[in-house]
């Protein structure tokens, strides 16, 4: 018998084997998120984050079949003297059904995958394929503290003084003057000083940015009917949207607006947690929208995305109002949509707008049912998927700047 | 790094010596340093040099690698693989006394691996490492083919890898060939030699349908599909012969697990304790071997569990306490007048670790006093909480020995056979679970069986058992369908 060994060799120096399996399996792991996105976004923890935030997905991970027994496969182990017949020796864990550790079961194979927001977020638009939305003409923002220097002046102000180009200047102003006046400088021990045609300034100008700007209305009907289930849907809806809006421009602004028969511009905090009660009158969140958008948002600067969730109750009366304020909203936003929350169960009592808004007949509104939160994903889909037939029959405005003609071909 | 290269070199002599005074018969050993990404890698790929690419390695290697930093578990010491020359890893961030401890520890795997009938009877220790990198060129070859490429490789490599331990367990048994079989099954069709046969009525002769396939019921099944599937294309057979191959490889070191940790403690335990180690040196062992041998209250050891019954053997042999089954042993000398080795406890344990697997090694030698020395108990699922139900009392003791052996090494896996090729004349796959007892996992049992489909190209059925009732299960379109039979 004999024995060999061999040393050490640093592992900078060999290849890393599993590298390529890693990344295949990495890759798996992104296509299970993909097909699981809809579950994995409707999770509670995930809606409201900051985007940078690095959130832990659960995810099962990728099983590996094969035959393997079930529950009914005793096991063996061993005690310290103590255990008797009846004794639990796993409780197992709440949530799965699935087989514990023990004997020669498989353990439940989860694994937690760390991803941040943004990269969840262009996993979940990236498989929407979406086309390129309309754009506003680009409208160009002067940033306050950017500036950049252009060309020279005569006149400025010291600090803004080219030093090296007013000591040329000067030197060829010497040159000049000691050929036409035979001076010698050198050896004289004349003075020449800096004229002030020598001077030379800075010329400085403000960068101008191009960025679009898009604004996203979340009105909500916050009527007493409208329960904590019913705002979580909603509230979800709003996020996806907002997400998605981020993800297009530079510069997205929200606001919020509840109503109840009256309505009014609130923080987010009041939007969600504010609980009103009465009636409803959903002209007035529409009306209230109208009102903003021609005080602050003129539709040739902001694209401008609104959403509408209620439960469908609305007072009769003001369903004509309604219908006349949607066509009104339609003209001049990108898209409007309206969610009818319908947590299972309450649909058999309550009323709905749906058959009401169909009388809205623009090409970018659009209205869906939101039962569960399973539905949220496909509803938004659908609700962009408005875009895909291209042009808005209802938003005529023309578009001029360049920008936005490259991005509707 | 805390010993040098020489210095454990010196350690090494010094071991080596006891090795060869004990009686251990090796392999060459080799030892390579390594750190502990390294381990990590090795460990993903089952210690293999060279192995072929999957992803589910990487799946490995992740997870491993996620419970070590969160410090969930700890890496080992060291990592061996049956292969002549045994090769072993040593971790260079051990202490000292850890690398003599794993050097000691090595020489009884690489004693059992040479000598144990599970892996002699196996794969040649020789060729392993060729055959393995040569699998490993194949395959890369098949990926880097622009006709075939990774994904269809990963698909199929995830296919056998599905259905690779639906195998047959014992390697020592002798496959027979189609031919031989039918030799079997037509003389087992002829009437016995009847010495009486002008006085009894003449028997009626089947003739026996020696075109069926399997004309027995067929445990291999990567095997099996390859050789029966016509329209599989030549490197998917390949694949699957690779797999195949290559789990068989690793079907000694599941059916052993118990035996070769406890052959292995067992001489790290003798030979450290006649090294005659520095005091500092010999309190760490102390230390160190109680952490790998202690007992897991809740769960079974097999470091301990295989500790703790080579020692019983030698005891008892040397005792004369064999019991009834074996007194025709030899007559009982007293043990202080023979050398060490001569030792009839001494003899016994190396007669047992040629000769023995897991399971028969505690069917055999797992006594009634020694299942409560340790403790043992069955555990059983009721609802979500698992129930203690048996202890080894009197009335109990066999049932809770039985079901220890049953799901030790390949007992954990169900026995599944192929019954039939061509079930229904039309090619389908017809499978026949063995049950005995413990049911399947539907849920893995379903995906499992769309792995065969997608290797059978044709329809497969399984035949089981499903609480009580003989049932089929049957793919439809993307669903599992259940059958009462």
């Amino acid at each position: 018998m004999s024995t060999i060994f061999r040393p050490y060799t640093p592992s900078s120096q060999r290849s890393d084997r599993s590298a390529g399996d890693r990344a295949r399996h990495r890759q798996k792991i992104k296509n299970t998120i993909r097909n699981n996105i809809g579950d994995i976004l409707a999770e509670e923890s995930i809606i409201g984050r900051d985007r940078d935030k690095i959130i832990k997905v659960p995810i099962r991970s990728i099983k590996e079949y094969r035959f393997i027994y079930g529950e009914n496969s005793p096991g063996v182990a061993q005690g310290n003297g103590s255990q008797k017949p009846g004794d639990v020796v796993d409780k197992g864990s709440p949530e799965d059904g699935e087989p514990g550790k023990g004997g020669n079961e498989p353990g439940v194979d989860a694994i937690e995958t760390d991803i941040t927001l943004e990269e969840l977020i262009e996993i979940m638009f990236a498989d929407l394929e979406l086309p390129e939305l309309e754009r506003k003409s680009l409208k160009n923002i002067v940033s306050e503290n950017a500036h950049r220097r252009k060309g020279l002046r005569q006149a400025g102000i010291r600090p803004r003084l080219d030093k090296k180009t007013t000591a040329k200047n000067r030197i060829k102003r010497k040159l000049a003057v000691s050929g036409s006046r035979g001076i010698d400088f050198e050896n004289d021990e004349q003075r020449f000083p800096f004229h002030k045609d020598d001077m030379r300034y800075f010329h400085v100008v403000p960068t101008e940015k191009e960025s679009s700007n898009a604004v996203v209305f979340c009105i909500m009907d916050t009527s007493g009917s409208m329960g904590t289930a019913k705002k979580y849907l909603a509230r979800s809806f709003y996020f996806l949207l907002y997400q998605f809006v981020r993800q297009k421009y530079q510069n997205v602004e929200v606001v919020f607006i509840a109503h109840h028969t009256e309505a009014k511009e609130v923080s987010e905090e009041d939007f969600f947690h504010k609980v009103e009660s009465g009636g409803t009158y959903i002209s007035s969140g529409y009306k209230k929208a109208l009102e903003i958008i021609e005080d602050r948002y003129h539709p040739s600067n902001w694209n401008i995305y609104a959403f509408h969730c209620s439960d469908g109750d609305n007072f009769y009366s003001d369903n004509e109002r309604a219908v006349e304020a949607a066509n009104e909203l339609c003209n001049v936003c990108n898209l409007f949509g309206y969610g009818e929350i319908k947590p299972a169960g309450s649909a058999y009592y309550s009323g709905s707008m749906l058959e009401i808004f169909a009388q809205v007949t623009h090409e970018n509104f659009q209205s869906i049912v939101i039962e569960k939160k399973e539905d949220l994903w496909p509803g938004f889909q659908s609700f962009l998927n408005k875009d895909k037939r291209g042009t808005f029959a209802g938003s005529q405005r023309k578009t001029t700047s360049e920008g936005a003609a490259a991005a509707t071909p | 790094m805390s010993l040098s290269l020489r210095e454990l070199q010196e350690w090494d002599d010094k071991i080596l010596k006891l090795v060869e005074r004990f009686g251990l018969n090796c392999y060459t050993q080799e030892f390579e340093i390594c750190d502990h990404n390294e381990m990590l890698g090795y460990m993903a790929y089952s210690g293999m040099p060279s192995h072929y690419a999957h992803w589910s390695y990487g799946k490995n290697f992740e997870r491993q690698k996620t419970m070590y930093d969160y410090g969930a578990s700890g890496l080992p010491y060291e990592m061996v693989i049956n292969t002549n020359p045994c090769i072993a890893y040593l971790m260079r961030d051990n202490t000292d006394l850890l690398q003599i401890l794993t050097i000691a520890h090595v020489y009884g795997h690489n004693d059992f691996f040479a000598n144990n009938f599970t892996f002699t009877s196996g794969l040649d220790a020789k060729y392993t490492i060729e055959i393995f990198k040569a699998n490993t060129q194949r395959i890369e070859k098949y990926i880097q083919d622009p006709s075939i490429g990774i994904e269809a490789v990963e698909e199929t490599l995830e296919h056998a890898h599905a259905l690779a331990f639906q195998c047959s367990r014992n390697l020592a048994l002798k496959k027979l060939s189609q031919e031989e079989q039918r030799i079997r099954a037509w003389e087992k069709a002829q009437p016995a030699v009847d010495e009486h046969s002008d006085i009894h009525p003449r028997r009626e002769y089947t003739a026996p349908n020696l075109d069926r396939i399997p004309l027995e019921p067929e445990e291999d099944i990567l095997g099996f599909i390859a050789a029966h599937n016509p329209y599989l294309p030549e490197w998917k057979r390949d694949l699957l012969r690779i797999v195949e191959r290559q789990t068989k490889y690793f079907i000694p070191q599941m059916e052993t697990k118990i035996m070769n940790e406890g052959w292995a403690s067992y001489w790290h335990h003798k030979i450290l304790n006649t090294l005659e180690l520095p005091q500092k040196l010999h309190l760490e062992f102390l230390v160190r071997h109680n952490q790998v041998l202690r007992p897991h209250p809740g769960g079974l050891n097999p470091y301990h569990l295989g500790f703790v019954l080579w020692h019983d053997i030698e005891r008892r042999w040397n005792e004369g306490d064999t019991g009834r089954e074996y007194s025709d042993d030899t007559p009982l000398i007293d043990p202080s007048t023979l050398s060490e080795n001569e030792t009839p406890g001494r003899k016994k344990i190396f007669e047992v670790r040629r000769s023995d697997r897991d399971s028969s090694f505690l069917r055999r030698f797992l006594t009634v006093d020694l299942m409560r020395e340790l403790e043992l108990f069955q555990h059983e699922k009721r609802g979500k909480e698992r129930v203690i139900t048996k202890v080894a009392d009197d009335e109990n003791w066999p049932a809770v020995k039985e079901n220890l052996i049953r799901s030790v090494g390949m007992g954990s896996i169900p026995v599944i056979k192929i019954e039939d090729a061509d079930f229904g004349s039309n090619r389908t796959l017809y499978l026949k679970h063995y049950h005995e007892g413990r049911d399947l996992l539907l849920e893995y049992a379903e995906h499992t069986l769309m792995h065969l489909k997608s290797l059978w190209e044709k329809d497969v059925v399984l035949e089981t058992i499903i609480s009580g009732k003989p049932s089929l299960l049957k793919l439809v379109g993307d669903s599992l369908k259940i059958e009462r039979m």
